[in-house]
């Protein structure tokens, strides 16, 4: 099963999202009371990691480990960055969450973030449903 | 070792293993680090309901709901085998505001007065899981991705639509904990 290692890379992301509290309702409610840096600290490190890990790897051309270009499509500007980007945030105080720690909340004993998750995946379904005719965003 | 492990770990730390998720997805085979994806595939496999939206080859895509169900295990085994023995240590002032909205578990990572099942069939309930689920889902679709697709995959690569809905993510949720949470807290006292 050549998926397996992706598991293997969520598990090890699974217990950092737990340990580094980033899971934690109470670490969002901080960020946006700004009474915390710890978040802060979290996503704009995370940035820096990333952007330097992606100028590396366009610098000096480095192929996946199977011999593959590294291809990364450019995001396309649209509305939906900003509405569904408010929308999701208002969401996001609610619960504490993310997509991403939706799934270790849950893992994390939290079973009642299961009714969250389904909910969340309803909200994608309904924007599917009445945005059909809305260009296919970024994947 | 394993003690150290335990602790809460530094920001610094989780900041990095998150971002190094971002090359070692690319490495291993091309994948671009997203999560809110996942609850499109779900839709695909599950409910396509024949919306076009929906139609696509989600196998394909399926590394992702192994990345995420992983991140579910990953979630049971730090709370399982490496919690914290502590309570969390959360901010004096945001204590504060909260214990104001009526919240009055400060132990763990969520507090047990709305993260509950016995919430479920509950206006609280609905609001925290029902509504804000919905918002998260419906949102992140509309603006093509999420913290992690937008604000780190995204602002990683230098792409600027990913840096506005950075910024809309942040609008929003200052919006909502500051102006939002306590009109929902009032309607539940």
């Amino acid at each position: 099963m050549k998926n397996i290692k992706y598991l293997a890379v969520g598990i090890f992301f699974g217990i950092t999202f737990v340990k580094a509290e980033i899971i934690s309702w109470f670490r969002i409610q901080e960020m946006f009371q700004l009474t915390s840096f710890h978040m802060y600290g979290v996503i704009g490190t995370a940035v820096v990691t990333g952007m330097i890990s992606i100028f590396f790897i366009k610098r000096f051309n480095i192929k996946t480990f199977s011999g593959e270009a590294i291809v990364i499509e450019d995001k396309k500007f649209d509305k939906g960055q900003i509405i569904g980007g408010l929308i999701f945030g208002i969401g996001w105080a609610i619960t504490g969450a993310c997509p991403g720690p939706l799934f270790a909340q849950i893992g994390a004993g939290f079973g009642v973030v299961t009714i969250t998750l389904l909910s969340a995946i309803a909200g994608t379904w309904v924007y599917g449903k009445v945005a059909a005719k809305a260009p296919v965003q970024n994947e | 070792m394993i003690e150290l492990i335990k602790e809460p770990w530094h920001w610094l730390a989780g900041g990095i293993i998150i971002g190094l998720t971002v090359p070692v997805l690319l490495l291993l085979g091309n994948k671009k680090f997203g999560i809110s994806s996942s609850l499109r595939h779900i839709c695909a496999m599950c409910i396509p309901a024949n919306i076009p939206f929906f139609k696509y080859d989600w196998k394909k895509e399926i590394w992702n709901l192994f990345f995420v169900a992983g991140i579910l295990i990953g979630g049971f085994i730090a709370a399982r085998f490496l919690q914290n023995p502590n309570a969390i240590v959360v901010a004096e002032k945001t204590q504060t505001v909260l214990k104001g909205y009526g919240v009055t578990d400060f132990t763990g990572l969520m507090p047990l007065d709305i993260f509950n099942w016995q919430n479920v069939f509950t206006l609280k309930g609905f609001f925290f899981f029902v509504v804000g689920g919905f918002l998260v889902g419906f949102g992140t679709r509309y603006a093509g991705g999420c913290t992690s697709g937008h604000s780190i995959m995204g602002l990683s690569n230098l792409q600027w639509p990913s840096l506005v809905a950075t910024i809309s993510f942040m609008v929003g949720g200052f919006i909502s904990a500051n102006f939002i949470l306590p009109v929902i807290f009032k309607l539940l006292q």
